[in-house]
């Protein structure tokens, strides 16, 4: 796990986490004096600002946020779910918003479910965050009621799982079901659940749209480049000297987020996103860490991973051990990801004992293709994807594999971070929720 | 006439394979024997056959759509006539849950 505690966090262009430089976790006084007050018609001009400030989705999609308010505005009295699960085991900025600033996720989500018409804001942290809950239901306790904008707000603990931060698994879960992707004939409309419209948030979004109520879409704009506006909190680790959370500048080069967590040791091949995103190679990382630029080289920033492996270090070992736990992350509902993802990881591991070698490799090709796009949710398609910039960017340590050379990192330890199952177990008794 | 693609909704799917069987025109099996859909509309000439997959379909999972409305997932991958040559439709069926477990 990146280090999320309280010396973990790293302000860097601070504005999420400007208040955690002077106060640690800010409780409502703390975040109005470093933030100040809304605005009494903030939630009015919202709208306008958050489409002039180009604000994108911090969760993984990137998806416009005005845009999808707009879509919401036709539904009839939308929830507002604010997803901080963070299933993504090499992430931890939402932890890190939860704990250090959960006013400004609050803000962000009242000023949303004015702008849509929104009844209710449901705030979604995982059952095994039990600092994450703590820190939120303080939060709320601190806020008076109706203070800060109409809706109701509750808390609410799904089940931890890298699935079940999934928009639809989140939507299904607060309508009363249990936390599973469902499946959508249209996407890119709203997302309904047990007849209930829900407008899903990535915390570190609504954060985002607390503060540019504040200081308005130029502001937002003065950091970052013209197609990457703002800043943004990525999790670098793996072989950095300081790995954590970060608040970054987008569109600056990927070696330059290295470079703010200490610098890689050695030459680096870098996971972009998430365990649902792409590989790049250590020849790439002068691309600049926006949407555009990484879409070219079938990246993307997704949920803000950024995670160097060295090239020295054998790739292939630590994408099949990844691809194990992502294949036992299935939800369990179809086929193509229940019997595929199992497939393509025990072809990566015979691959990795170098048994079946050429054969192994040819097979998990033609799952590769046989598996995408066939899921209710995007999981198949993260495994593969994940997968297969793998096998481009570690074409050399899979190479050695497949006809059986001795592997460079049977000294090494595991670099990409796997929740500990027991950990978990722990957290989720000590839930604020019980 | 309207343009309709096949399309089948994953999670209702358990892999009986009737719908490669009806129309293998249009619908291979992948390995585990759950269909994959040829991309594209429905040649006209098939129509019927494909309406008759979709009302035979015992989990209700396929159906057809007007092909205009396809959405942001309109690159769904399909490589039905590829995958389904050389198997026995729905032979391969590494599942447990039977017929009647719906």
């Amino acid at each position: 796990m990146a280090i999320v505690d309280a010396t973990g966090v790293r302000a860097g262009a601070g504005r999420l986490l400007a208040c955690h430089v002077l106060h640690g976790r800010a409780d409502l006084g703390a975040h109005l004096d470093v933030h100040g007050h809304l605005g009494r018609d903030a939630a009015r001009h919202i709208a306008d600002d958050v489409h002039d400030a180009g604000l994108t989705g911090r969760g993984g999609a990137g998806f416009p946020t005005a845009l999808k308010w707009d879509l919401a505005r036709h539904a009839r009295r939308p929830t507002v779910v604010v997803n901080a699960m963070e299933g993504e085991p090499a992430s931890g900025k939402d932890k890190v918003l939860l704990r250090h600033a959960p006013h400004l996720v609050l803000d962000g989500a009242q000023l949303v479910a004015s702008a849509v018409g929104a009844g209710e804001i449901v705030v979604c942290v995982a059952d095994d965050d039990p600092r994450g809950q703590h820190s939120l239901v303080d939060a709320i306790a601190e806020r008076a009621p109706g203070a800060f904008g109409r809706a109701d707000v509750r808390l609410t603990a799904p089940p931890a799982g890298y699935v079940s931060g999934e928009e639809s698994a989140l939507a299904s879960y607060v309508a009363g079901g249990i936390a599973r992707p469902f499946f959508r004939a249209r996407k890119g409309t709203v997302l309904v659940a047990r007849r209930r419209a829900m407008l899903v948030h990535n915390a570190e979004t609504l954060a985002h749209v607390a503060l540019v109520a504040r200081h308005g879409a130029a502001w937002f704009r003065s950091a970052g480049s013209a197609d990457a506006p703002g800043t943004t909190l990525v999790t670098i680790s793996g072989d950095v000297a300081q790995p954590g959370v970060y608040e970054v500048e987008r569109g600056q080069s990927v070696a330059s987020l290295l470079a703010v967590a200490g610098g890689a040791t050695e030459p680096c091949a870098v996971l972009l996103g998430g365990y649902g995103g792409t590989w790049i190679r250590p020849g790439q990382l002068g691309t600049p860490y926006a949407d555009r630029a990484l879409r070219a080289i079938g990246a993307s920033p997704g949920a803000g991973v950024v995670a160097a492996v060295p090239a020295a270090a054998c790739g292939l070992a630590e994408v099949a051990r990844i691809a194990r736990y992502l294949a036992g992350e299935s939800a369990g509902q179809c086929g193509p990801c229940v019997f595929g993802l199992p497939a393509i990881a025990s072809d990566l591991s015979m691959i990795e004992r170098g048994d079946g070698g050429k054969r192994a490799l040819a097979r998990l090709a033609e799952r590769l293709d046989a598996v995408a796009g066939r899921g209710a949710c995007r999981h198949p398609d993260g495994v593969v994807r994940f997968v297969r910039s793998a096998l481009d960017v570690f074409a050399t340590d899979v190479a050695n594999h497949a006809r059986g050379a001795p592997c460079s990192s049977q000294a090494r330890m595991p670099i990409l971070p796997l929740p500990s199952r027991r950990a978990s177990e722990a957290e989720r008794q000590s839930s604020a929720l019980r | 006439m309207r343009m309709m693609r096949l399309r089948v909704d994953p999670v209702a799917c358990d892999a009986f394979g009737y719908c490669a069987e009806l129309l293998p025109e249009m619908v291979g099996l992948d390995e585990w024997g759950y269909p994959v859909l040829a991309d594209g509309v429905v040649p006209p000439p098939l129509l019927d056959l494909a309406r008759r997959a979709v009302r035979d379909c015992p989990r209700r999972a396929l159906f057809l759509e007007a092909a205009e409305r396809q959405g942001s997932d309109g690159a769904r991958v399909s490589r039905g006539a590829v995958l389904g040559a050389g198997r026995s439709a729905g032979g391969n069926r590494p599942h447990a849950r039977g017929p009647h477990a719906t």
